[in-house]
């Protein structure tokens, strides 16, 4: 295979260098590396991160194919700098069986833009109520390590400790969607201020919590690890926050929308502000972001949930929840975390790359831009800034929250194992 | 005026009692053997009716045949939109007939909005009632029917509610009304107190411009008007309130208690009344009470609304032109 230097990069932020691409492998990094027989893509200062990784994607096939497909969303992903992605299991049919997780994993494989690691329901049909064939997801060729019954939440908490406990035998790990069902029935958008004027049913923050501060508490039960996805409150950073502190093995994530908008935007009536779990207050925003900062939240997830035009084209109650967000997750990190001065290129690297790789096990990703190590390689204009123009995602849909505003950042090329998959800012 | 209505708070205090004037005006036209203007005569009004609601649909209607408008009635039950039409469909076969107006009534909160919004539709909207959101020409019916009974229909012109207390009681968290009438009435310069069991409250309301009180008795003697508001019997099944008859005891208006209000003060309930929950028929049917008069209101109130927003040669001021 061909080599590709990388000249004049600054690799996690720091001083500018070369990188040698030789294959599938970073041959070498270092000053004034020979350019013989390689392309050269000169970076010119832009930032130099390993591939991002996201533990948490709708990719939607199979079933709702009209809003995303493996093929479209791994191109959005390759667009946003990712290298793999973890396929929710929240499709038609459900990821509940082997079955289905080999095919997406496959169909991951067989395009080449993304990794996909498929995950795997902990309940049949997410349902909440019986355990999924969880071993054979795992022994599957998918090798399925995250298990989530995202959409839904294990409300159960016998279920819940059970499942926490079963896949400690192969090294799984659950990610809960929290949200206590009772109490969110009928809701619309987070409960205060705002919905009370609007009059929007209201998802208050203690169904997220209390779920969490039961999970974390059963998660040292049982002496399992237990992941948290979209973490939305400050409320839940600080129970996160204790869990940690008695040493308990919990991790968290949180999305780029609910590092940067509040449920203020919920006044347009726009569904394309309708989300799940709900954007929150501005206290809450910046309680995230701290903790995103301090390592209370682990990692960035993007939560990327493509819908239909016609699902957000509409009133919001009939609204479709969630949003796209693989293709601008990293510019809103860099404008809510970097350009803040909260963390600078290389905790950008730990909590898109390092550490979702790591609570997923994604072998071969995650790693260090060093000589040896895969060449899973994102290259980002740190010092562009412009509008977001949903027309030229590479996704599906176009339900982004952010059209027309200015962002910081773009990616413009990307390597999965040595194969540029983006180059110049356009898929290859 | 604004082009359409879709919020008691988008009413400027100016906006709001040249509707109310407006309404006077109105008034007279029913007191006439012919009770027609020819205002928007060649004008098209559908009423586009998402929710079943028989009084405020007739109420509608009779003031757009009073200005002697074209009117088509929609009800979602029976047409395309229970074949999955969408609303932004049903709006844009509907204007492409040539509609001027829109009056709507959705059981969505923010369907009005999102309708005169998003570049679906060019026509005036005039919001009939969404979910718990707003339901504007409710809340200025009320306004016209205070304003009358308590300043004086002829001394009431050019003036707003200032100072005037008023109580309102029961489902506030399911409730429209309430929350128009809080913005309305805070507007018009009254001092609102809402009174409702905690449950009935949502989260937030500390924010709103009114008091909140959990006691209907101490209230009662300070309140210049109460309405009560309807409550629906299911609310106890979700754990709203223990029965039915203890919310009647505690948050019920009666005989008893109807007497710890002042002598001027008047009872107000936009209907339908749940004679024995939130009313007592000896209160409903003393003299005391207005909602025969809201309801005669109503139609004034929508026939002022309809001629600013579509015919009216006054000047009227907007928010923004204010400022």
């Amino acid at each position: 295979m061909s080599k590709t230097l990388i000249r004049g990069a600054k690799v996690l932020g720091g001083e500018p260098q070369d990188v040698l691409i030789d294959g599938t492998v970073i041959e070498a990094v270092g000053s004034g590396l020979s350019a013989e027989g390689a392309e050269v893509v000169e970076a010119g200062g832009k930032v130099l991160l390993p591939g991002l990784v996201d533990l948490h994607t709708h990719l939607r096939e199979p079933g709702r194919e009209d809003s995303e497909t493996v093929l479209t969303g791994t191109r959005a992903a390759a667009s946003g700098g990712y290298t793999s992605v973890f396929a929710m299991a929240n499709t038609f049919p459900v990821a509940d069986t082997a079955g289905v997780v080999e095919q997406v994993w496959r169909l991951g494989q067989q395009y080449g833009y993304c990794d996909v690691q498929p995950i795997g329901a902990v309940t049949v049909g997410l349902e909440g109520a019986k355990l999924a064939e969880l071993g054979a997801m795992h022994e599957s060729a998918a090798g399925v390590t995250v298990f989530s019954d995202d959409g839904k939440c294990v409300h159960d908490a016998q279920i819940m400790r059970r499942a926490l406990e079963y896949v400690k035998a192969f090294g799984g790990v659950i990610a809960q969607h929290a949200q206590e069902p009772r109490l969110t029935e009928g809701a619309e958008m987070n409960e205060g201020v705002v919905s009370a004027e609007l009059g929007l049913g209201g998802w208050p923050a203690v169904a997220e919590e209390s779920i969490i501060a039961r999970d974390v508490l059963l998660a040292e039960h049982v002496g399992s690890r237990v992941h948290i996805c979209h973490l939305s409150t400050a409320g839940s950073v600080e129970i996160v926050r204790w869990a940690k502190s008695r040493g308990i093995q919990v991790t968290a994530e949180v999305t780029p929308h609910h590092l940067l908008l509040t449920d203020e935007l919920v006044r347009t009536y726009n569904p394309v502000y309708k989300v799940n779990p709900p954007l929150r207050t501005e206290r809450d925003v910046m309680a995230l972001r701290e903790a995103l900062a301090d390592g209370t939240i682990d990692i960035v997830a993007t939560d990327h949930a493509p819908h239909p035009h016609e699902d957000k084209d509409c009133e919001w109650a009939a609204a479709a929840m969630g949003m796209v967000g693989l293709e601008t997750a990293l510019s809103v990190v860099q404008e809510t975390m970097v350009d803040t001065g909260l963390l600078d290129w290389a905790g950008v690297a730990d909590r898109m790359s390092f550490a979702p790789a790591r609570i997923g096990r994604a072998a071969g990703h995650g790693r260090p831009v060093s000589a040896g190590e895969p060449a899973n390689l994102t290259l980002v204009d740190t010092a562009y800034r412009g509008p977001v123009d949903p027309a030229g995602f590479a996704s599906r849909s176009r339900n982004t929250p952010y059209e027309g505003r200015e962002l910081p950042g773009r990616v413009t090329h990307t390597w999965l194992r040595g194969k540029a998959t983006l180059v110049d800012g356009k898929l290859t | 005026m604004q082009r359409h209505l879709i919020s008691a708070a988008d009413l400027s205090r100016d906006d709001a009692v040249l509707i109310l004037d407006t309404a006077e005006e109105m008034a007279r036209v029913a007191d006439r053997p012919i009770k027609k203007l020819p205002t928007l005569r060649g004008r098209t009004v559908v009423n586009l009716f998402f929710e079943d609601s028989t009084r405020t649909r007739i109420s509608f209607e009779a003031a757009e045949k009073r200005l002697s408008a074209d009117v088509i009635n929609f009800s979602a039950k029976g047409s395309s939109v229970s074949k999955g039409e969408s609303l932004k469909d049903t709006a844009q076969t509907l204007e492409a007939m040539g509609v001027d107006a829109v009056v709507i009534r959705h059981g969505a909160s923010g369907a009005p909005y999102r309708l005169a919004t998003s570049g679906w539709i060019d026509a005036a909207v005039i919001n009939a009632g969404d979910g718990t959101h707003q339901h504007p020409t409710q809340a200025l019916l009320d306004a016209f029917t205070m304003r009358r009974r308590l300043v004086g229909r002829d001394a009431g012109l050019g003036q707003d509610l200032a100072g005037k207390r008023i109580t309102i009681v029961g489902d506030v968290l399911h409730s429209r009304v309430a929350r128009s009438n809080v913005d309305l009435l805070h507007t018009l310069g009254a001092e609102v107190t809402l009174v409702a069991p905690p449950t009935l409250l949502p989260v937030g309301v500390e924010t709103w411009p009114c008091a909140v009180s959990y006691d209907l008795d101490s209230t009662l003697p300070k309140s210049d008007a109460v309405m009560m508001l309807r409550v629906q019997r299911e609310r106890m099944n979700a754990a709203f309130f223990p029965t039915e008859r203890e919310y009647s005891r505690r948050y019920g208006l009666d005989g008893e208690r109807m007497a710890k209000m002042p002598e001027h003060a008047i009872v107000m309930h936009p209907g339908p009344m749940v004679r024995g929950m939130e009313i007592t028929a000896e209160v409903a049917d003393s003299g005391r009470c207005t909602v025969v008069e809201q309801v005669a209101n109503g139609v004034s109130i929508r026939m002022a609304v309809l001629y600013l927003l579509l015919g009216g040669n006054e000047p009227a001021q907007t928010r923004t032109e204010e400022k």
